[in-house]
């Protein structure tokens, strides 16, 4: 079912330029991903997409299906909130694992571990 | 009440949860999203989830729309580093260390979302002994700087609502 010849114009405008803006921020973030230069800094370039790339294709997608049936179509958000909530984690995983490992083989990169505070017995 | 209903704001966020997906407001709707949200917090006692407090929720509307501002800000300016490769050699990326006064367990899961949602920061390591965090950022040019963003625009108001 093909409904992209009923979409209005002054709805096909904002759903195409969400989408290519969208797009090309993860686009610009995939590149981030191959050209910079360590892995620390290689770990921002992703969030490009998964913050502003994403929101824009789903307000598109949101925007198009409530022109297209004529009623609101939300439950985009939900994709928003579960990225938002999710991508952290995993960054965090990647960054802390590379962060390990480099301290293990003692690499001058990274800020050492901090010495442990005396626990205080009272 | 408590038995049932140990996490009501859990409960009622999974009930929202519900409704969003299913795109419908009909009574099915609702018992169904209701036993769901009911038997999700049940889960979350077995699990010994921390309660959390929220206080001075006014304070939600401007920092979301600030976190909103600054992911914005963020992404065009992490787009420009990326598209200037030239730039690479002038630009510093480095690690961070920033000491918190905030403990709420709740607290500290929404800065890191906070940090590592936007372009450029990304929250590395927590040590819980001294209460300091380890920040990545991809273009550093003054440490303190970055202590005080995290400080002043984050962490004070993240304290108000959670501790």
């Amino acid at each position: 079912m093909n409904n992209a010849v009923d979409l209005p114009l002054w709805a096909a405008v904002p759903v195409a330029l969400l989408l290519v803006f969208g797009a090309g921020l993860t686009l610009i973030g995939s590149i981030g991903l191959v050209t910079l230069r360590s892995f620390y800094a290689r770990v921002h370039a992703p969030t490009l997409g998964t913050t502003l790339g994403i929101g824009s294709v789903l307000a598109a997608s949101m925007l198009y299906f409530s022109v297209v049936q004529s009623r609101w179509v939300l439950h985009e958000i939900l994709i928003g909130v579960f990225m938002v909530i999710t991508t952290p984690v995993t960054l965090m995983l990647l960054a802390r694992a590379s962060l390990y490992r480099d301290r293990q083989e003692g690499s001058s990169e990274v800020p050492p571990l901090p010495p442990p505070v005396p626990k205080e017995e009272d | 009440m408590t038995r049932w209903l140990p996490y009501p704001l859990v409960a009622l966020l999974l009930l929202g949860l519900w409704l969003l997906l299913t795109g419908s407001m009909s009574p099915g709707a609702f018992l169904l999203g209701g036993v769901l949200a009911v038997a999700g917090s049940g889960i979350l006692v077995a699990l010994l989830m921390p309660r959390a407090r929220l206080r001075r929720l006014t304070t939600v509307p401007g920092l979301l729309r600030d976190i909103v501002v600054e992911v914005v800000r963020s992404n065009n300016a992490v787009a420009w580093i990326i598209l200037q490769p030239g730039h690479a050699a002038n630009r510093r990326s480095g690690f961070v260390r920033v000491p918190l006064d905030m403990h709420s367990p709740h607290g500290l899961a929404a800065l890191a979302c906070i940090l590592t949602a936007t372009p450029g920061t990304i929250w590395v390591e927590y040590d819980s002994s001294d209460g300091s965090m380890l920040l990545h950022v991809l273009d550093l040019i003054d440490d303190e700087a970055w202590v005080r963003i995290v400080k002043d625009r984050w962490e004070r108001r993240l304290m108000e609502i959670f501790e």
